[in-house]
């Protein structure tokens, strides 16, 4: 499809989910005549500009059902945020929904690679999370044959892997490092299972971290993006190049902003991802803040799509860690642990507040080893983590070395920084 | 293929169609659904040239069209089939498709319209029968295949048809939306504007639904059919699983 062609499409369904919106949201439309906004001089997508923006809160203020376009009887599906920042927050499917979202992560998954001769082991949690229903059903329409095996377990989940010849894996890039350690643990070599793709999302990840889960389980490591608030996974995701996720453009519309101007940022700068849906029947979402960090790669994408990619979320806006009047992202740590030899892929960051202070400690597991030798090897491990993390980040960082497990470990969302400021 | 954008129309200070953008891919049925005085009449109107736009653009085969006078839009393959059949009555069955091929003549000559009309009866073999009938005194289904053949004389890419199903009994609709599925087979494409719209919607590609002179919801026929809105407004009766 041409970007012409394409645009016309956006256009058509933009107009027409305004006028959903307008008439049946009471929200927007209360909003929409606020702002003076008519939708029927809707003319083209850069009036998307004019239109409000819309925030986690004001999903909490509507809570439950308050921005559904529907009528509850055309609602056959509710789901729920997973709430990793705060309160939860409430969402609606239509039968069509239900079929598009089934189609985009169906997308998704060929993009990847995976076909339906796959045997795909969905290890993200089923419920209200959007992640185990989405990537189940876009592996169904695929027609793979789904393992609904659910997060936790994690040595039934080898187990399974083997015994079912498990060719796909689906779950949070840190479970996935859960497993490949369990793996070593129990002695079984990753490359006697059948295992050779993985589908990773629903939190952030580093390049470093994908090189560590190709090397520790032997497949190749995909990322996948998606938000319950505009449907859940299949809004995005990696083709075979591993380089940045194609946006399925023909029914959400992506904005970079500035996250302070709220201005479009340069093609190509990193800013705040915000998203537009254009086919949602029960739950439209218009130029809604996700808080998400990342950019829009202009160039074409060698395997020959067209949509356009944005790299992979590198960072939230909101859990972006303000230290000492640096900003600092949990991310870059993560960089930072990843290329020192002997460190584990564990780790948490704490922040404290003394006398007016910010005090930043990093607590890094490093392997069984390297406990067992000479304090004065630990010492030069600290100074070297230190060392890089103040290039790093431009700020001084304490560094405290444990054991191996000692670190609380998450079948979910990994809960990486604890931050104990009053602020 | 045809590609519309933000069309404002109207009748003096009447604003008919508002804010209209609509688009039809090569090869594609498409139809266009709405109550009586939703503007269907007027868009199709406005695409042929015979309502001017107040405002937005038309662009057939990526030429604009809005300045083109009616004779020039046909002749780049764009042809209606207009509601009520308007055949010429007082002509034979094949006085009406040899009309219908003028444009094909003066780009063709002669040879080409006779094959194109030998085409259409094999399309429409009613019509073959009834050659040298009278167009006036032909059923409703059969002058509703003349209206047909007569815009498919001149070799359209694209055929709009306004309401063919009106007035017609069931069977005659099914026979009419036979033919238009094997337009689509030869390569045609369909723009069907319908007041039927299980009708229409069963045998289209993608939908729109018009109101007010607005376009209230697009998408795939199948998405239209199922969606609880459309089902209430047009389709009659909620769908009961």
């Amino acid at each position: 499809m041409s970007r012409e062609d394409l645009e016309q499409l956006q256009l058509e369904r933009l107009q027409s989910t305004l006028y959903r919106v307008g008439t049946h949201v009471p929200f927007y439309r209360k909003k929409f005549a606020e702002l003076k906004i008519d939708y029927d001089d809707f003319k083209s997508l850069a009036d998307l500009r004019r239109l409000p923006f819309t925030v986690k809160q004001d999903l909490r203020d509507n809570y439950p059902y308050g921005l559904f376009a529907v009528p509850q009887r055309d609602v056959v599906r509710i789901h729920s945020s997973s709430g990793t920042t705060g309160l939860a927050t409430v969402v609606g499917y239509t039968r069509n929904d239900l079929k598009n979202w089934s189609d985009l992560v169906a997308r998704v998954l060929t993009g990847a690679g995976v076909t339906k001769d796959d045997v795909i082991q969905i290890a993200f949690g089923y419920g209200l999370f959007t992640g185990g229903f989405g990537l189940h059903y876009g592996a169904e329409r695929l027609g793979a044959s789904v393992i609904p095996i659910s997060a936790g377990n994690t040595k039934r989940q080898i187990q399974i892997m083997q015994d079912f010849k498990t060719t796909a894996l689906v779950c949070t890039p840190s479970y996935a490092l859960i497993i490949a350690d369990t793996m070593m643990e129990m002695g079984i070599n990753p490359s006697s299972l059948s295992l050779r793709v993985g589908l990773f999302g629903a939190e952030p990840w580093s390049e470093a971290m994908r090189h560590e889960i190709n090397a520790k389980l032997g497949i190749r490591a995909t990322d996948n993006y998606g938000l319950s608030e505009v449907m859940g996974p299949g809004v995005a995701g990696e083709c075979e190049e591993c380089n940045g996720l194609h946006i399925s453009e023909d029914h959400f519309l992506l904005e970079v902003l500035d996250p302070d101007t709220l201005e479009p940022v340069e093609p190509g700068e990193v800013g705040e991802l915000v998203v537009t849906t254009l086919t949602k029947e029960a739950f439209p979402m218009i130029r809604y803040r996700t808080r998400d960090l990342t950019r829009l790669i202009p160039e074409p994408c060698a395997c020959g799509r067209t949509f356009t990619r944005m790299q992979r979320i590198m960072g939230r806006t909101d859990d972006m860690l303000i230290i000492k009047g640096v900003n600092v992202f949990p991310i870059q740590i993560e960089k930072v642990l990843f290329e020192i030899e002997g460190t584990a892929p564990h780790y948490q960051i704490i922040i404290e507040r003394e006398n007016h202070n910010d005090k930043i400690t990093v607590l890094v597991e490093v392997n069984e080893s390297l406990f067992f030798d000479q304090m004065k090897k630990q010492r030069q491990m600290v100074d070297h983590i230190k060392a890089r993390l103040a290039s790093e980040l431009g700020i001084g960082v304490n560094v405290k070395l444990v054991e191996e497990k000692t670190l609380e470990r998450s079948e979910g969302k990994s809960k990486r920084v604890i931050d104990k400021r009053k602020l | 293929m045809l590609k519309i954008r933000n069309l404002d129309a109207g009748y003096g200070n009447l604003r008919v169609l508002k804010n209209i953008s609509l688009h039809v891919d090569g090869g594609e049925i498409v139809t266009m659904i709405g109550a009586n005085g939703a503007g269907k009449t007027t868009l199709l109107s406005t695409v042929i040239g015979l309502v001017q736009p107040t405002s937005g653009s038309i662009a057939f085969m990526d030429q604009d069209c809005a300045p083109l006078a009616s004779r020039h839009i046909v002749a780049s393959g764009c042809v209606l089939v207009p509601e009520g059949r308007q055949v010429f009555a007082p002509m034979s069955v094949e006085e009406n498709l040899i009309l219908g091929g003028y444009v094909l003549q003066k780009k063709e000559g002669k040879a080409a319209v006779y094959r194109e009309l030998k085409h259409q009866y094999d399309l429409f073999p009613v019509l073959r029968e009834r050659r040298n009938q009278l167009a006036g005194t032909l059923s409703g289904g059969e002058q509703q295949m003349l209206a047909m053949g007569r815009a498919l004389m001149s070799r359209p890419r694209l055929v709009m048809m306004d309401e063919p199903s009106t007035g017609l009994a069931p069977l005659v609709v099914r026979d009419i939306f036979k033919v238009i599925v094997q337009l689509r087979k030869e390569g045609n494409t369909v723009l069907l504007v319908e007041q039927n719209a299980k009708a229409a919607l069963s045998i289209a590609d993608r939908g729109y639904v018009l109101e007010t002179g607005k376009i209230i919801v697009q998408g795939p026929a199948e998405d239209l059919l199922a969606n609880q809105d459309v089902q209430r407004a047009y389709l009659g009766r909620e769908k009961i699983d």
